[in-house]
This record gives C-alpha cells, sequence and structure tokens, in this order.
C-alpha cells in the first residue's frame, strides 16, 4: 500500500513498523537461482513467509550471476513477503543505480540495502570490468538525496519522489576493528536508517562493537539487525573461511564443529546458530536478526523457532 | 584507468607532505595565477601535468584522478583501492589487514587510519567524501585545486553527527 503525498510516492515498510513499534525484528535472505526460473523465490517465500518481516533478495552475490534482486523481490511481494532488494556498487554506474532505485520504489518494493559489493575477482566472471562509480556510503547518501530533497544527482527533480527504508551493512570483525563503528556513523550519516552485519561467530568482539555503537549514540539513530547463520558441513566452513571476504570464524566454533561426526556437522552449526542469536537477542541496542543461510534456507525456520523467535503475524497486505 | 589499482603504501611522512601542501596551499593568490596561465596554455599544461603525474605516482601511486583526496587520507591514496572507495574501508578487509582483492597487500584504507591516528587526524576519516567527477581522469589535480574547484569534495568533520548534504547549493554547484 503506498500513499502519494506532496510529491512523494510513500513506501509502507512493514520493517521499519515492526522496528519502530521496537518489536525484534526477523529478516532473512533469499538467494536467487542461476537460471531463468522464479520458481524456487516462490518456494523460499512460502517457506519463509510466517517467519520473517522482511526478506533480502541478493544482488549477483559474491560476483556471481544469479536472477536480479529487483525480479526476486517481486515474486517475493507476491507470495506475501515483504522484500529488501539488494543493490550494489560492483556492476553499475551512478546512473544505473539511481535507475534501479527509481524502478525499485515505483515497483513499491519498500526496503533497500545498499552495498559496495565483493569484487569480481571472487566470482564466475573475473574478466568482468568492475564499476565502483559510487561506494556504498555514497550510494546511501545518493538514496537520501532523492527521497529527502527530490533530486537525483544531477540536480534534476523527481516527480514523484521515491521513498524507501534505507538500509546498509556493516562488519564488525574487518580491521581496523576500532573504526567499525564509526564507520556505521558515517553510514547513518549519508542515510542508513538499518543495517544488517556479516555473520557472527564471535559475539565477544560483536559485544565490544554493540558497545562502541552505543556509545555514539547510533543505536538511537539506526536499527541494527544482527547476521547469523548456520554452518552447513565442513566444506561449507572452509568455503567461508577461504572464499567469503569479510568472515571471521574463531578457532572455537571450528574445533567445535569439528569435534563432531561428519553426519553431524549440519545439526551442530545449527546449534552454534540458535546460540548465538539466543546471545544477540539480550545485547542492548540490538534491533533483530538477519538470517543467513545460503543454499539452506530450509533451516531458517527450525533456528528462529529454537531461538524462541515465534512466527509473525501475517503483516504484509499485497493488493495484486 | 584501465589498469587494475592495487593499494599502494605512500612514500614520504605526513609531516612532509603537510608542509608541502602549505607552500602549494591555493590561499596563496600566487598559485591561482599559475593556474590560470597553465590551463590557458596548453603545451604549459602537459608538461605540469607529467611532472605532477610522475611525481605523486613515485610517492602516492596516484593515478591522476584530477580530484585529490589525499590532504584528508593522510596521503594514501583511495584510488589505489581496488574498489575505488572514497569513503573505506570496505568489509572485506582480511584479519591481517590485507586486501580483499590483493591478501598479499595492506588495504590501503587500513594505512590511511593507521597514518591518520599515528598523527592525530582521525577526524579526517569522519568526513563524507562525495562521488568524484569521472571525466576529470588524467586532469591536473594541483591545477583544479588552486582554481578552487574541488573545494566540496569531502564535508566537514563532524558528518556523523550532522547528515550534511551530498548536492550543494546551485550557486556553489561547478
Amino acid at each position: 500500500m503506498q500513499s502519494r503525498l506532496n510529491g512523494v510516492k510513500h513506501a509502507d515498510s512493514h520493517l521499519q513498523a515492526v522496528l519502530q513499534r521496537g518489536r525484534f525484528a526477523v529478516t532473512a535472505e533469499i538467494g536467487p537461482p542461476r537460471g531463468a526460473n522464479i520458481a524456487p523465490i516462490r518456494r523460499k517465500a512460502k517457506l519463509l513467509r510466517d517467519w520473517v518481516d522482511a526478506a533480502n533478495v541478493t544482488d549477483a552475490q559474491s560476483a556471481v550471476v544469479r536472477l536480479a534482486s529487483w525480479a526476486g523481490c517481486l515474486v517475493a511481494m507476491q507470495e506475501g513477503v515483504e522484500p529488501v532488494m539488494q543493490l550494489q556498487c560492483r556492476d553499475r554506474n551512478r546512473i544505473a543505480l539511481q535507475t534501479d532505485l527509481l524502478g525499485a520504489a515505483g515497483l513499491e518494493i519498500p526496503n533497500v540495502l545498499l552495498l559496495t559489493g565483493d569484487h569480481p575477482r571472487f566470482g564466475d566472471h573475473p574478466d568482468a570490468k568492475p564499476v565502483f562509480d559510487l561506494d556504498s556510503i555514497q550510494l546511501i547518501w545518493t538514496a537520501r538525496t532523492m527521497r529527502e530533497q527530490r533530486k537525483l544527482l544531477s540536480g534534476r527533480d523527481l516527480k514523484p519522489a521515491p521513498d524507501w527504508f534505507i538500509g546498509a551493512v556493516e562488519n564488525p570483525f574487518a580491521p581496523p576493528l576500532q573504526w567499525r563503528a564509526e564507520r556505521l556513523g558515517k553510514k547513518i550519516a549519508a542515510g542508513a536508517q538499518f543495517c544488517q552485519t556479516q555473520f557472527i561467530f564471535d559475539v565477544k568482539i560483536f559485544k565490544q562493537w554493540m558497545r562502541h555503537v552505543r556509545d555514539l549514540g547510533l543505536d538511537k539513530r539506526c536499527y541494527i539487525l544482527a547476521g547469523v547463520g548456520p554452518i552447513k558441513s565442513l566444506r561449507a566452513l572452509e568455503h567461508m573461511r577461504r572464499e567469503v571476504p569479510g568472515m571471521y570464524v574463531p578457532d572455537d566454533v571450528v574445533q567445535r564443529l569439528r569435534g563432531v561426526p561428519g553426519d553431524q556437522v549440519a545439526a551442530e552449526g545449527l546449534k552454534v546458530c540458535t546460540e548465538i542469536i539466543t546471545e544477540v537477542k539480550q545485547i542492548p541496542g540490538v534491533a533483530g536478526v538477519h538470517v543467513m543461510a545460503f543454499n539452506w534456507e530450509d533451516s531458517i525456520p527450525e533456528i528462529l523457532e529454537r531461538a524462541g523467535l515465534s512466527r509473525r503475524p501475517v503483516g504484509v497486505v499485497v493488493n495484486k | 584507468m584501465t589498469d587494475l589499482p592495487r593499494p599502494f603504501r605512500p612514500r614520504g611522512s605526513i609531516q612532509a607532505m603537510n608542509a608541502l601542501h602549505r607552500v602549494l596551499d591555493r590561499k596563496n593568490p600566487l598559485w591561482y595565477g599559475v593556474a590560470i596561465v597553465l590551463r590557458k596554455t596548453p603545451p604549459l599544461y602537459a608538461a605540469f601535468t607529467e611532472v605532477e603525474r610522475l611525481v605523486k605516482h613515485r610517492l602516492f601511486g596516484c593515478r591522476m584522478c584530477g580530484q585529490c583526496a589525499l590532504p584528508v587520507t593522510a596521503y594514501a591514496c583511495p584510488m589505489t583501492c581496488p574498489k575505488q572507495l572514497r569513503n573505506g574501508p570496505c568489509g572485506g578487509v582480511a584479519p591481517d589487514g590485507s586486501c580483499e582483492v590483493y591478501p598479499g597487500m595492506r588495504c590501503v584504507w587500513l594505512i590511511a587510519y593507521e597514518r591518520a591516528d599515528s598523527e592525530g587526524r582521525l577526524a579526517d576519516m569522519r568526513r563524507l567524501q562525495r562521488p568524484i567527477d569521472q571525466r576529470k581522469w588524467g586532469q591536473s589535480s594541483w591545477v583544479n585545486y588552486w582554481v578552487g574547484e574541488d573545494e566540496d569534495l569531502w564535508t566537514d568533520e563532524d558528518a556523523i553527527a550532522d547528515s550534511p548534504s551530498l548536492l550543494l547549493s546551485p550557486e556553489r554547484r561547478a
């Protein structure tokens, strides 16, 4: 449901409403397929519908070509799941970025997650030209400008102006650790209203980051969702540690997963994830949790249930 | 711009660079005059730009973006970042400080942070840097600086508290 008031096409973000009401929010990730097929997205959306306040549809994650985020978002909406469209700076210049942002607003996709993106080196097209015309902070800043000043970067007016609930990512575990809270501060200054963090496996470091975030008053200006996810196998563990930038899995978690028989690693990984959610829920300033289970979205309802996060009332009304 | 940027550790101390920057400060009207003459005389401009390129490339790995951020990055060049981040570092920095894209090399924004910290200039890292003009590659950043074209490349230090505007008021836009 959107309204057009005062020349702005207002987004009606259920995720934002949940967070504003002070309810602990749950978001999850839907990875689109590598093929011209939306059925997997439908299936995952149906699976997650009762459990999440919104679901991200990733955008060429890890620089690997998959079905577009915006397309996946439309499918999610048709299935009654509010989407978060992901948009990264690696593949698009400022013209395309603003174009896609307007497209999202026009289609009534209420939430956007704006990030820099992994370098093509990691993906299936390392021979592609990296764009990076803007960085994530500039992209967030651009989105806020489009919404509040109702202008494009060129200075031209937008009629009607778009509106989204603007999200950023931050990695509390990447050096320089002491700077990571202030970096979130810069994203907030640029316009970030919510933040989904990189995977948390080291709760101690995350707690330190949250303390710093609270000291800077950033938790009052931005809703922070703790990023978590289950590790499915030892192979997945090695992949995460070697191939995924910014992923930090501490030794005690590694030992734990290696310490169980091969067929029980998935169960143990699920347990670790559930425990982390239970811990981070208690940290002041954490407004919700963001569950990432790449290729294992089926595990998400069980994780949430075990972590004591009950089914959500179905809040999205989609008139499609 | 088709070369692949790799993080470059700057040569020379920050103090030396700050001293040089003070000498070349645009507040001195002499430099404005120099810039105008250079712009009006293409062969001189070309020669000057080539000298600038040689010097800055040697010291900073400069790629001649034409709109220099060095004064607020402790002279670690953000255009040597493979992702061209003007507001770095990204979240992909490895635990040992390596660049996400070039694991053997230290993240240039981490270098910038460490250098700024050692000089008590972390406040510079709080500025928001505006998108660059991609048409200026190859231009002399010194000339652009002297004529005041890059006055608004970055915000004040209080950006985090202030939520500054990206767009400048029409009077100030180039």
